[in-house]
């Protein structure tokens, strides 16, 4: 007898597989985009099931919120992509399909190898707040995180900063608006 | 065992779950129906409320406007949404030719879900939370972003440039406005130190965020009024420019549920504004009776949505050059540095022991004089460039 989260666990694993290979497989961009959304909303239920509601959010609120919808507003704008069936193989498909299987077989033989993944679900070492505080501490401790966690903040905003000069009109000064 | 009238909701649970489980069922399984029967309940509730959200906000608005609205069906008028329902609900659904089937009509479902799904974390009473997550003001984040999707899905794929431009406004609307809206919701996340909505609502009972932070309540308030792209940001559905914007291309029930899902959304915003800003379900005698709660709330979101409603009444609609202004060299920095305030406030109140009503209120006012003193500097260069510009030309 499955018990209700697995059984919610296997039709969200079904659905987000499904999805990730019709992201692949469609030959409409827009729907790719779609499907893609699914997908990561599959990834989010995961997370809800590992007791990690955090992270869902999260990962509602940065793939589906900022990033699709970025993807889908870059593919309006592309309107000959929105009308087009865009052939969807490569010549050198087989290629990529073994590269996938190697890839897919490693993971699995590296995965039954791990001794905690063999069991069942790890407890948690804290309580879900208490984790989460200590993923905020850890963030800003000297000791831990502070480094890549600075990088990254750098790095976002060289990239804002940047895409602020892209956009920046080439002839300043000439017809302003006063009232703007 | 539970008083009935001390908290007659908790009352009615525990008692389904004991009459479930003397059934003989699973107590996870019990827990999972509750789960499913609470979400059913609420969301239908939030559906019918509509019915008289509409009818409110026709009578609320003809009376600004010195008329004196639906008064025909029904005492005052009342049933008549019902009567509109039933017309939309006769009406033929008609696709367009060339429209992107499975989009367009998911685009619907999915705006109405977003804004329902809104309702799952606003805790109605006490001891009424639909769902108790720890990252409610994210949650509602996340979900609110869905509302955009609908809306951008809907424009695409109707085949049709107006609702195309109409998707395009939309986004332009609602992820730039999104940015000093987090801003603004990180205010009550700090005064409160959680980002669960019960726990918010629990740290105003002294006394709400509103007059802790008032700039960050007005941000949150202007900037969600966008997110909704209710009067005076409804650019998205300009009749004048763009017909009816996204949802130029739906009928009948379909152009319902856009319908029923704005009109819902503008008394959603309303009751976040009360929960996060204005105390939610606070209020004296609440401990004793949890369910006055509800009434709290009911009272203070009317009020919240009074104000929505007499904004649309009375401003006009703004021009999508001034919306993005008024955003990004406004709205957003005040918000940044309101941010900036409170949280050097609030440090300061615990470290010099003054009071914190004193300290946050002194920060938001000397906020509010760099901002007026930043805009009259402002409002200053531009005139003298307009008269340089004048002279010369």
């Amino acid at each position: 007898m499955l018990s209700l989260l697995q059984i919610a666990f296997l039709v969200a694993a079904f659905l987000t597989i499904v999805s990730a290979i019709m992201v692949v497989s469609t030959p409409s961009m827009v729907h790719a985009a779609l499907w893609l959304i699914l997908t990561l909303a599959g990834v989010a239920v995961f997370f809800v099931l590992l007791n990690a509601g955090f992270l869902a959010v999260v990962q509602i609120a940065v793939y589906i919120d900022a990033i699709a919808i970025m993807i889908i507003i870059v593919v309006m704008l592309t309107q000959e992509a929105t009308r087009q069936r865009i052939r969807q193989v490569s010549k050198t498909w087989w290629g990529a399909a073994i590269a996938a299987l190697i890839l897919f077989a490693g993971l699995i033989a590296l995965f039954t190898q791990t001794p905690a993944l063999a069991v069942d679900a790890p407890t948690l070492a804290m309580s879900q707040e208490a984790l989460l505080e200590d993923l905020g501490t850890a963030l800003v401790d000297v000791n831990r995180y502070i480094i890549p966690f600075e990088v990254a903040s750098v790095l976002l905003l060289a990239a804002l900063i940047g895409s602020i000069m892209v956009a920046w009109p080439l002839v300043r000064g000439k017809d302003e608006e006063v009232d703007a | 065992m539970i008083d009935v009238l001390k908290d007659p909701i908790a009352w009615i649970g525990d008692l389904l779950r004991t009459w479930l489980i003397g059934f003989g069922l699973l107590p996870e399984f019990v827990t999972f129906l509750l789960q499913l029967l609470t979400a059913l309940i609420l969301a239908t509730a939030v559906l019918l409320l509509t019915f008289l959200l509409i009818w409110g906000e026709r009578k609320v608005i003809a009376r600004i406007q010195d008329r004196l609205g639906p008064n025909r069906v029904g005492p005052f008028g009342v049933f008549q949404t019902v009567a509109d329902l039933l017309k939309l609900v006769t009406k033929e659904l008609i696709t367009p030719t060339g429209a992107d089937l499975v989009p367009y009509n998911l685009a619907p479902l999915i705006t109405v879900m977003s804004v329902v799904g809104l309702w799952a974390v606003l805790p109605l009473a006490p001891t009424v939370l639909p769902a108790d997550i720890n990252v409610g003001v994210l949650y509602i984040i996340s979900i609110g972003a869905i509302g955009t999707l609908g809306i951008l899905l809907a424009g695409l794929s109707s085949n049709n440039k107006y609702a195309l431009l109409g998707a395009f406004r939309t986004v332009a609307l609602m992820v730039s406005y999104s940015v000093p809206m987090v801003l603004a919701l990180l205010v009550p996340v700090l005064l409160s130190g959680s980002m669960g909505m019960q726990t918010i609502v629990e740290a105003q009972r002294p006394i709400p965020f509103v007059l802790l932070a008032p700039v960050a309540a007005i941000i949150f308030f202007i900037s969600s009024l966008a997110e909704v792209g209710r009067a005076p940001f409804d650019l998205l559905e300009a009749d004048s420019e763009i017909v009816a914007g996204y949802n130029i291309e739906y009928s009948g029930l379909k152009f319902g549920m856009f319908f029923v899902a704005e009109f819902l959304h503008a008394f959603t915003i309303s009751a976040l504004t009360a929960t996060l800003f204005l105390g939610g379900w606070s209020g004296p005698w609440v401990d004793l009776y949890p369910i006055l709660g509800m009434l709290y709330f009911s009272i203070k979101t009317s009020i919240v949505y009074f104000v929505v409603i007499w904004i649309r009444g009375s401003f006009p609609r703004i021009r999508i050059d001034q919306m993005n202004s008024l955003n990004w060299k406004f709205i957003t920095p005040v918000a940044l540095f309101g941010l900036v305030f409170t949280a050097i406030a609030e440090k300061l109140a615990i470290q010099l022991g003054l009071g914190r009503l004193i300290t946050h209120l002194g920060a938001n006012a000397l906020l509010i004089v760099l901002t007026l003193v930043a805009l009259g500097l402002y409002a200053r260069a531009a005139r003298t460039k307009f008269e340089s510009a004048a002279e010369a030309g």
